[in-house]
């Protein structure tokens, strides 16, 4: 297949194969001997998008459906279905697998996206995939309340009743929260917190005006609480925001834009005392690196002890209660070992840092990023790879040297 | 040092590039502008296949002489290959990333034996 280079030159690339493309990742696990270590990805991805003819039908409202479901093409989205945003993940094709993706062939009888993601999973070793969307990140930015939680509605139904069932029990989900609407967000995890695969929920972070510690959401985050799920805080870009539009590339707006909305609300989350509302309520901030965690630490230490009459439900310091939380890994800012051990220790990565991959997006991190690191300790990285997401989850081991290793980091006592 | 054969020269077009095994190791082999280039296959990023994605001319921005930008243009003279996992980019002629250039990619010698490309390795 032709891709098209400077000056319209054409340069000729093998159509896409996941298994292929990734062929050094899998030589990278069996040199690591992967196969021996549970890793859990917690933040992989579909593209949902490709599969609207799927999921549009289950909408619940006739006349939201109409409106979604009329004039496409077969098999394409009308455009204005979803909020999209102006981006150049792909960098003008140099990451071949966006323009190649239509060209992967897969077999008729299961669902295509569950062919892929096992593609990219068993290249990586990885066991287990917790299933996000790409498209739907930005649902956050929908006019209509009611169309957000429509299309959250078909799509949670789609995935938990079609999807995550044909993973080979391989796909678990967080699943997306309408979180414009309250009362909509509690119906969701009354309907699908019980569902098999579901391992919580997620909060899309790229929202005008959201104040995660509204009156509103408390029954929400009670309900999860009482269900031992997962609460998810899954940040994105918006070049479309006041303060970003004054970045002129797009490398500007999508570094700072991953960072900053998990900054915003991780802030608000911290400050309004939700650790001490909800204590047992796991919180993951998930795709925002890490070098922001040890900067809030120090930011907002550093004003709570002059104005702790601001913030009065916290008891101890607002990093201890960054340090009650999770953080997915990725993209892993691996510039400078001293910065990231330093990073590490700040955040006690070794109970606290889950490994994610991102696959297939253009930044994606592979378990050896982690596995490859010269400071972390054997414990730390069976946990950060897997062991500690594998107690959140309640996800069992998949041969006995990964039970072996589960038991000898005391992962396996919660395990299912 | 083993000479392991690529291609016949009169097949390998400008332009193109081959992936030669040799034992566990992988090397590119590119010609452009004539020239054969050869590489090691593995990115220093997360080693990926470097060698197997786009080929694309450098990316410039020019200044006036008040330091004002004229925009972005297409580099008429530096080529790159780009590895196709996380889009890391490599000088063609050197195997230099261009983002730190104290960086580079192990460089394989070619030979040409009348029309035989090989690559030691």
């Amino acid at each position: 297949m032709d891709l098209i280079a400077d000056r319209g030159r054409r340069v000729t690339i093998d159509e896409l194969n996941t298994t292929r493309l990734l062929a050094h990742a899998r030589k990278q696990a069996h040199r690591r001997n992967f196969d021996d270590v549970v890793i859990v990805d917690v933040d992989a991805h579909h593209y949902e998008g490709e599969n609207f003819d799927e999921f549009l039908p289950y909408m619940e409202n006739d006349v939201l459906r109409q409106l979604t479901m009329s004039g496409r093409m077969k098999g394409m989205a009308r455009a204005n279905v979803m909020p999209s945003q102006v981006g150049y993940q792909d960098m003008g094709g140099r990451v071949t697998r966006y323009p190649l993706r239509s060209s992967e062939k897969t077999e008729s009888g299961s669902l295509r996206d569950i062919q892929l993601g096992h593609r990219w999973m068993d290249a990586m070793s990885v066991d287990y995939s917790c299933l996000f969307p790409t498209g739907m990140l930005s649902i956050g930015l929908h006019p209509q309340k009611e169309m957000e939680a429509d299309l959250c509605w078909a799509y949670n139904r789609w995935l938990t009743e079609k999807v995550l069932p044909e993973g080979g029990n391989r796909f678990y989900s967080m699943l997306c929260l309408p979180f414009n609407d309250p009362e909509q967000s509690l119906r969701h995890v009354e309907t699908f917190g019980d569902r098999k695969h579901v391992g919580g929920f997620m909060v899309t972070t790229v929202r005008p005006d959201m104040a995660v510690y509204d009156n509103a959401y408390m029954k929400l985050y009670r309900a999860m609480e009482e269900r031992g799920l997962v609460l998810s805080f899954h940040s994105g870009p918006n070049w479309g925001e006041p303060i970003f539009k004054s970045c002129n590339r797009f490398l500007s707006a999508h570094a700072l834009g991953f960072t900053w909305y998990n900054v915003l609300h991780c802030t608000n989350w911290v400050i309004n005392g939700m650790g001490e509302r909800f204590p047992k309520l796991p919180v993951i901030w998930i795709e925002s690196g890490l070098a922001w965690v040890p900067f809030l630490m120090q930011r907002l230490d550093h004003e709570y002890m002059l104005r702790p009459s601001e913030a009065p439900l916290l008891k101890k310091k607002p990093s201890d209660y960054m340090r009650d939380m999770y953080y997915s890994s990725q993209p892993m800012e691996i510039q400078d070992y001293g910065a990231m051990e330093c990073t590490f220790r700040m955040m006690n990565a070794e109970t606290q840092l889950l490994y994610s991959s991102d696959y297939p997006h253009w930044d994606f991190d592979l378990p050896s990023t982690i596995w490859d690191l010269p400071f972390l300790s054997e414990k730390a990285k069976h946990n950060i790879l897997g062991g500690t997401a594998a107690r959140l989850f309640k996800l069992e081991p998949r041969n006995d040297k990964q039970k072996e290793n589960l038991k000898r980091f005391g992962n396996l006592a919660t395990a299912a | 040092m083993a000479e392991k054969f690529v291609a016949k020269v009169s097949e390998f077009n400008d332009g193109d590039r081959r992936i030669v095994f040799v034992g566990d190791n992988e090397i590119g082999v590119f010609r452009h502008d004539g020239e054969f280039f050869a590489y090691s296959n593995f990115c220093l990023h997360q080693g990926g296949p470097a060698c197997e994605g786009l080929t694309i001319a450098k990316v410039e921005e020019r200044l006036r002489p008040d330091k004002t930008s004229a925009g972005l243009y297409f580099s008429k003279d530096e080529m790159h290959f780009v590895c196709p996992w996380h889009g890391m980019e490599y000088d063609m002629k050197t195997g230099e990333c261009v983002s730190d250039r104290k960086l580079r990619l192990k460089k394989y010698k070619i030979l040409q034996k009348g029309d035989d490309v090989y690559v030691v390795a």
